[in-house]
């Protein structure tokens, strides 16, 4: 069974400050009109009123990432070779992200299947994903823009988190899940609490009891794949929006990445930073030719990819958590619920065309 | 439904049969997002909508609707926007129907969060004079006047400076009062090394999503922008604020004497990164070397646009 501990809300602060010793702690903090995930400075504090502007992907996939560092040498003498060093740069050091919400630690399994797969392994990925330790806050309701319920998730959901922390008043039921979970429990900053587990879970149901009673967007992979050739309805879905990357970057299971080198003179680095489908660069080749070359082909690709491809090759798990922060910050308000249930309708009147 | 609604929505239909598209505002998902509509059919008219809550500077459509008839519903900003992109050649005049309507100004809604003490908003209502927000605690009422978009307090025109049809069912009506302290008035008030530390600060957490050079109308080589671009490299894509800084610099410089700071780069951001501030800074100058201010005038051209062998207002040394 399980470890269940008592956290009071005044007792984060210090404990965060505990962790900060051994590891690298990121937290929801207030930065600006913002809520991000960063480094945890007792000076910043920690803010989780409200659901964070940014998600917690940062911490297995960095905004930035150096792959290697590089140096070249000239030889003196004709024909004036240049040899390489490459250095190495796996990351170290072990972290914890507290204060993720069910969606972002779900999201987090969405990486693994792509970075830690059977076939392909990512060392820089897998290195941060050991080393990650996710301590999880159970949503005490949803927001206006959450959808988790409709993805196949939940507002109290456990998966992907090492510990789960339930609010109730004063503070916070830890529960541990995972061997790394257990020992992030053993600091002396916890009370004993066996006795809460059924109150945490009783407050966890009242929670799950009022997510309304809405249609899902599982099982339409098919679906979205029928309306792949219907340009039409792309160009009307993506009308407004401006292409830009918010949503991809504010997006906890958006992946995909650009590699350059950074070379200043003789030396240099090779980095890995976060890249977006909505740009039009995102697949313009070399030839000058790009496969996606209108907002609406890459409108398509960003919920095609989330709600049907990613879906037929992991198992029929959306890479979609839910989190709504697409909703919420877009600058012109462009809504994936509002298009993903045009998409059903829309597939479902072309198969009764077909039936009829 | 509100007259001038009613007024704008008969003007359109007049018209839409000899337009391809009409670009007018609608409600978002919610009554705190405002969203474009792109009307095509008379149907789509029962969305329209405008009010305070209706922001987007829609001319930023206008280029990539090159070559189309399109119909937009314009407020007197707005309208700066398109004579800027008429100086310029971005759009045809006789391409566009503009629907002129006198604006009393739009709502920042991160003001309102502000405003609301971080309380979640659970709707909001924009009325003439107050905004009524439902949180968790009950309704509370704001003087609009303290969350207004900070282009409304120095507005040069609430009504269109050009415009084909006009909407009579409403008066503009200047904001009285003081408007509040600026971004740029604090910045100026700083040390240069304060002044630095503070976009250090705040360029931290830009995510680089480009929403800001996206939204802008007048960001017009998207495709080929230098933020992306490998040849040359003068971005790169480190994740550092001064990377991140050089980039606002750069947009700052391409608009300059050119931005009608409509303030859609900064209301686009989702990180509320104040980055106007930067636009504004340069025009004070632009307006100071070239008494020229931006989309106020179609014949006129836009100083950087030109060159003359001695500048009118720019005295030999003395070119601050």
């Amino acid at each position: 069974m399980s470890t269940v501990r008592f956290l009071k809300a005044r007792d984060i602060a210090p404990w965060l400050e505990e962790l900060s010793r051994d590891f690298t702690v990121l937290a929801p903090a207030q930065h600006g009109s913002s809520i991000v995930f960063r480094e945890f400075d007792p000076a910043r504090g920690i803010e989780l009123s409200q659901l964070s502007t940014t998600p917690a992907k940062r911490a297995l996939l960095p905004p930035c990432e150096t792959l290697f560092e590089y140096e070249t040498t000239k030889t003196l003498e004709p024909p004036y070779k240049t040899s390489i060093e490459l250095k190495p740069t796996l990351p170290e050091g072990k972290s914890v992200v507290f204060g993720a919400r069910p969606c972002d630690a779900r999201a987090m399994q969405i990486f693994d299947r792509v970075y830690n797969g059977d076939q392909v392994k990512d060392p820089y990925y897998t290195a941060r994903r050991d080393n990650a330790t996710i301590v999880t806050l159970a949503c005490s309701e949803q927001e206006e823009a959450c959808f988790c319920d409709r993805v196949g998730g939940s507002p109290v959901d456990a998966t992907g988190s090492d510990i789960l922390l339930t609010p109730l008043k004063a503070g916070y039921v830890a529960e541990a899940l995972t061997p790394k979970g257990e020992k992030l429990l053993k600091s002396t900053s916890f009370m004993k609490a066996e006795g809460l587990r059924q109150e945490a879970l009783n407050s966890r149901n009242r929670i799950l009891e009022q997510v309304p009673e809405r249609s899902s967007f599982l099982d339409m992979e098919r679906n979205l794949l029928s309306l792949f050739g219907d340009l039409g309805f792309w160009d009307k879905t993506a009308e407004a929006c401006l292409s830009c990357g918010a949503c991809t970057y504010l997006c906890p299971t958006c992946y995909c990445f650009n590699i350059t080198d950074e070379t200043r003179g003789e030396s240099g680095r090779r980095i890995r930073t976060w890249d977006n489908c909505m740009s039009s660069q995102f697949t313009l080749e070399g030839s000058g030719h790009n496969p996606r070359p209108s907002k609406a082909h890459r409108m398509r690709n960003r919920i095609g990819h989330k709600f049907s491809y990613y879906p037929q090759l992991h198992d029929k798990t959306l890479a979609c958590v839910g989190c709504g922060r697409c909703v919420s910050n877009c600058p012109v308000s462009f809504d994936i619920r509002n298009a993903v249930a045009c998409a059903i309708q829309q597939a479902g009147a072309i198969q009764e065309q077909a039936h009829d | 439904m509100v007259q001038h609604t009613q007024e704008l929505r008969k003007l359109i239909a007049q018209a839409l049969p000899e337009l391809d598209v009409v670009l007018a505002w609608t409600s978002g998902s919610n009554q705190l997002a405002s969203a474009p509509l792109f009307i095509t059919a008379e149907d789509d008219l029962d969305k329209l909508d405008f009010g305070p809550m209706h922001v987007q500077n829609l001319a930023a459509y206008l280029p990539s609707l090159k070559g189309r008839k399109v119909g937009i519903v314009t407020r007197g900003c707005d309208s700066r926007t398109i004579i800027e992109l008429l100086q310029e050649k971005l759009i045809n005049r006789d391409e566009i129907t503009i629907f002129g309507i006198p604006c009393t100004g739009a709502v920042n809604i991160r003001k309102v969060r502000e405003a609301a003490d971080g309380q979640r908003l659970r709707s909001v209502e924009a009325g003439k004079d107050i905004v009524s927000v439902t949180t968790d605690e009950g309704v509370r009422t704001i003087p609009m006047q303290d969350v207004l978009m900070e282009k409304c307090y120095n507005c040069p025109s609430q009504t269109p400076l050009i415009h084909d049809h006009m909407v009579t069912e409403r008066n503009g009506c200047h904001m009285t009062g003081e408007a509040p302290e600026s971004t740029l008035d604090k910045l100026d008030a700083m040390e240069p090394d304060a002044r630095f530390a503070f976009w250090e600060e705040s360029m931290d957490r830009c995510i680089r999503c480009y929403a800001c050079r996206n939204a802008c109308p007048l960001c017009v080589c998207k495709d080929s922008c230098v933020a992306q671009s490998r040849d040359p490299h003068w971005v790169d894509l480190s994740d550092n604020p001064r990377e991140k800084l050089m980039f606002q610099a750069i947009h700052a410089l391409h608009t300059a004497g050119r931005c009608t700071e409509c303030g859609e780069c900064e209301r686009a951001c989702p990180m509320g990164i104040p980055i106007l501030a930067m636009k504004q800074a340069l025009n004070r100058r632009i307006k100071h070397l070239f008494d020229y201010e931006a989309g106020m005038d179609m014949e006129n051209t836009p100083p950087l646009f030109m060159f003359r062998q001695q500048e009118e207002h720019i005295k030999e040394r003395d070119a601050r």
